[in-house]
């Protein structure tokens, strides 16, 4: 309703002694909003670009994922491995993705690919990825035809392809590529920032993977 | 919920007297402080992040008007619908009118300490619509009809044990007739159930810990997965959030993640960190087809501008009741309502009212350690020590508490008279309690002696009996 | 008034030797042997003590309470007492803390006693911190044949930041073994009137402070502040604890042989 709309807004206005910004004050929020001041550095996120990769997948694996470093060439056969060590079906679903269609799938006889989002008796899933974060070994997904969001989800085991070129340093650095990817105002429907496998903490105050999300997660980070 | 707030002093005896509870306490104690400790020794630059989530935070309570609107702006055109709540039964009419636009029966909540403030899942069942809680320990405490005992651990003060009891009490009708004995069968078990229920609701509801007034975006920070879930596998998505969770930008969401997961769990990143703007776009595979934001004030934007607001600032991360030796005696269920700890002793009595919660503020020995540990730098203690000084303004002080603190003032306002009376009560006691040094009961000390003996002053006099003899000599 | 002599930094040039001691309600009444010790300590490291003789308490009662008006007035009355020393001394944080910290917020809308506040609050020491931050003392010439725990009393951690310079001075006693607890930094549920307030839940607490203390195997428990010493001493006793329980400033000035808190004064041990 809008009288309930501006019983909040006059409310907070009567609270803080002033009516609607305007002026300086204006501009200030205004231009705050415009060029978004960054907090303090954080130095294990400012890792030259050649070290951005080990420190990725250092903290990737501190967080209960575990990293391939792997050619282009050899996508397909990793894939392939991870699910044979693991004793993983070799049914997956795929996100429809140019990344991952540029990869020869045709070579692996054994793997049968469904290509579309994510379905509740999903045992694999494989996508890419947006980024990934140095900081703190996160991964970054956007949402789009590409990449539906349940792929992330609802398999539980999730696959994810990352490029070394797609790592960066930190947070600050994804709102920077989403900024020039989408427009400054106009993000996908869905970012979700990954960060190992679902875990729940809720019974006694131990972890255990895999409490709605995949359990486990495998990422491949791609050379050049 | 219904507040039993006022009922503290009954529900600690209970707290105090149930093993089960003491048996996770203990435990939650010694792990939350010292993963919160390690985390922040990892991260150099935590202090100086603290100091900035403090700042982003007042900027934003300063202009929160403003943040707002724009918020607004910017989901509505990305085609997302924003409904203003002034108060929590505005937000219950906004919600179940939503839910049954779509004809929901059940909708799956992930979890929302607002939500338990506007007690929307009994509204929702009054009108017939199934609400689910799928985050695993609000899903085992809506099974045994308990309110949460934590905010971030809603069923922290539970045993494995009673949470098996539980899910055979209730999964059995589903076909679950074995009782487990190892969490992660008790976690499989629950994904099992509610994977399902996920498949088939037709809403989702999450709150959301931040509101990116720049990009219109609702924020979401999870561990399981379910809040994703939520907000993607129904036809609706509404995200309750309160007018305080909007802040300025993604650069400011960077630095308020940072210090939220540390603090919550000792994370160095919670596991899903989502970001929702507005509903499925074309070409999109998943997500829902409608995406409403419900802000709810609930008397949040009466508190701006007084000597309270700093509480506005909260993250609702925990740790100040991971770290609050009040909390850790008697665990959540004893503050009688949604918000326990040190923060909910601040905003309790706002929410329910000072005479109701005027306990809360009162239970704290001002040790501190909250204020230490808090990511935007709350001084709660202060804070607390402000209701007090609202309950003394309006008599609301217990009666005996009163006279006692007017007669004391009365005698120490009077530095003669004081040392006089202090030096008999010094002779006194040290007469009677010198051969054993201490007491075991004492008249009007009994809340002392019923669990410490008393010290006896030694022989001698008080300080400045001895001060002024040893004077007076040569 | 001699201004800008002592502040709490520990770098200006020549140390306050006019130190007036705040005696403390608690000590002055039930434990004189603190304020005695606290004396010895001061003059050893060359202070010039005087005990101005209108004081009473710091206002803390009132203040916890909710009771301005009253905190207020007791606030007056100890700056009016403490005029014109170069630092007034306290052998508690707590008491300590509610000089240099939470005065002068009393008089937000009285600029003049504001200012005066603040000036008190310049000048308010916690005793330990005194010694080691501003008198620079590092070590101390005494003997204590024991092995002792320290417990962190609130105030004085997390208001005045005293956590290392008892431990420094202790390190220094001849005969004494420092053994930590597993949690020094909990409060031991004191906290004033909450004791009688919510005696069940500072009993929790208590309790769990003394099996911290027993766990350590120490014979004796000192802190810094003596409404915490009374209560543990409380609670250990009425457990049949053997610990005995003693304010820091008594081992520091050589006074470790007078019975402990709440020990019989004939008893011989």
């Amino acid at each position: 309703m809008s009288t309930d709309r501006s019983q909040i807004l006059n409310g907070i206005r009567r609270s803080l002694r002033r009516g609607e910004l305007a002026g300086d004050g204006l501009k200030d929020v205004q231009s705050r909003l415009a060029q978004p001041p960054r907090g303090p550095a954080v130095a294990r996120a400012q890792v030259a670009p050649a070290d951005k990769v080990a420190l990725f997948c250092q903290w990737a694996e501190f967080n209960n994922a575990t990293v391939a470093r792997v050619g282009a060439a050899d996508v397909p056969d990793e894939v392939t491995a991870f699910l044979a060590r693991n004793n993983l079906p070799a049914n997956v679903a795929m996100a429809p993705s140019p990344l991952l269609e540029g990869y020869d799938w045709s070579s692996q006889k054994m793997l049968s690919i469904r290509r579309g989002r994510g379905e509740g008796s999903d045992q694999v899933s494989i996508t890419g990825a947006f980024a990934g974060i140095a900081e703190t070994g996160t991964l970054v997904m956007a949402s789009g035809p590409d990449h539906p969001v349940s792929l992330n989800l609802l398999p539980d085991t999730h696959v994810v392809v990352l490029r070394e070129t797609d790592i960066v340093g930190g947070y600050e650095d994804v709102w920077v590529r989403l900024r020039e990817r989408y427009g400054k105002d106009r993000m996908p429907r869905t970012v979700n920032t990954i960060t190992g496998p679902s875990r729940t903490g809720d019974i006694e105050q131990t972890i255990e993977l895999g409490a709605h999300g995949p359990r486990r997660m495998h990422i491949l980070v791609v050379r050049e | 919920m219904q507040s039993t707030a006022h009922a503290f002093k009954d529900n600690v005896g209970t707290a105090l007297a149930d093993p089960n509870l003491q048996d996770s306490l203990s435990k939650l104690k010694v792990g939350f402080s010292e993963r919160r400790r390690q985390a922040a020794e990892r991260l150099p630059e935590f202090e100086a992040l603290r100091d900035r989530a403090r700042d982003i935070k007042n900027h934003t309570l300063a202009n929160l008007d403003f943040y707002l609107e724009e918020f607004e702006r910017k989901v509505i055109a990305l085609g997302g619908h924003v409904h203003w709540a002034p108060t929590a039964a505005d937000a219950r009419r906004i919600i179940a009118d939503l839910c049954r636009s779509v004809g929901a029966r059940t909708v799956a909540k992930s979890k929302s300490m607002v939500a338990e403030e506007i007690a929307l899942n009994e509204h929702l069942e009054e009108l017939g619509i199934a609400p689910i809680e799928t985050d695993l320990g609000e899903y085992i405490i809506q099974l045994r009809h308990e309110p949460p005992s934590h905010i971030i651990a809603p069923a922290v003060h539970l045993t494995k044990d009673q949470v098996a009891d539980t899910f055979l009490e209730h999964h059995r009708k589903l076909g679950f007739d074995k009782r487990l004995t190892e969490r992660n069968d008790l976690v499989a078990e629950a994904r099992y159930v509610l994977r399902q229920k996920f498949l088939d609701a037709d809403v989702g509801l999450t709150g959301a810990n931040f509101l990116v007034a720049e990009t219109g975006s609702s924020m979401l920070v999870t561990n399981e997965g379910n809040a994703d879930l939520s907000n993607t596998l129904p036809k609706m998505h509404i995200v309750l959030a309160s007018i305080e969770k909007v802040i300025p930008t993604l650069e400011d969401a960077a630095v308020l993640l940072r210090v939220l997961a540390r603090s919550a769990t000792g994370q160095e990143s919670s596991a899903y960190t989502t970001l929702n703007t507005g509903p499925k776009r074309p070409g999109d595979l998943d997500g829902p087809e409608q995406y409403h934001v419900v802000l709810l004030d609930n008397g949040r934007s009466g508190v701006l501008g007084t000597e309270m607001q700093e509480i506005l600032r909260c993250i609702r991360c925990g740790a100040c009741m991971n770290h609050c030796p009040v909390y850790g005696a008697v665990g959540g269920h004893a503050y009688g309502w949604v918000y326990p700890g040190p923060m909910g002793a601040v905003l309790t009595p706002q929410l329910v009212g000072v005479e109701e919660a005027s306990n809360l503020p009162n239970a704290s020995t001002f040790c501190g350690r909250c204020e230490s540990v808090c990511p935007v730098r709350i001084p709660l203690p202060k804070l607390m020590r402000h209701w007090r000084e609202r309950e003394f303004e309006r008599h609301l002080t217990p009666r005996a508490v009163r006279q006692g603190l007017a007669l004391w003032s009365f005698v120490a306002r009077r530095p003669g008279l004081y040392r006089s009376l202090t030096a008999i009560a010094n002779r006194v006691l040290s007469l009677f309690g010198r051969a054993d040094g201490r007491y075991r009961s004492l008249p009007l000390a009994g809340g002392w002696t019923r669990f410490r003996d008393f010290p006896a002053p030694p022989a001698g006099g008080t300080f400045h009996t001895q001060w002024k003899a040893a004077r007076k000599r040569p | 008034m001699v201004a800008g002599v002592s502040n709490s930094s520990g770098n200006h040039r020549s140390p306050p030797r006019r130190v007036a001691l705040f005696v403390t309600c608690l000590v002055d009444l039930f434990r004189p042997a603190v304020g005695f010790a606290a004396i010895k300590l001061l003059e050893e490291a060359g202070c010039t003590v005087e005990v101005p003789p209108l004081q009473v308490c710091c206002g803390q009662p009132a203040y916890n309470t909710g009771d301005r008006a009253t905190t207020r007035a007791i606030a007056i009355q100890v700056m009016d007492a403490f005029e014109g020393y170069d630092a007034v001394v306290a052998p508690s944080g707590s008491c300590g803390g509610m000089l240099s910290h939470h005065y002068p917020a009393l008089f937000d809308d009285q600029p003049a006693l504001k200012a005066r506040a603040e000036n008190l609050a310049g000048r308010s020491h916690e005793l330990i911190s005194f010694l080691v931050d501003v008198l620079g003392i590092k070590k101390i010439a005494t003997q204590y044949d024991g092995t002792v725990t320290y417990h962190d009393s609130c105030s004085g951690l997390r208001e005045l930041g005293v956590k290392e310079q008892p431990r420094q001075l202790l390190g220094s006693v001849k005969g004494l073994e420092l053994r930590e607890m597993k949690t020094p930094e909990v409060c031991c549920g004191f906290g004033g009137t909450f004791c009688v307030k919510y005696p069940e839940i500072s009993n929790a607490m208590v309790g769990e402070k003394s099996a911290d203390i027993a766990a350590t195997g120490a014979d004796t428990l000192l802190a810094g502040d003596l409404g915490c010493l009374m209560n543990m001493a409380g609670k250990l006793q009425r457990e049949g604890s053997a610990v005995r329980v003693r304010h820091v400033a008594e081992v520091l000035a050589g006074m470790g042989d007078l019975p402990a808190i709440g020990e019989p004064e004939t008893g011989a041990r």
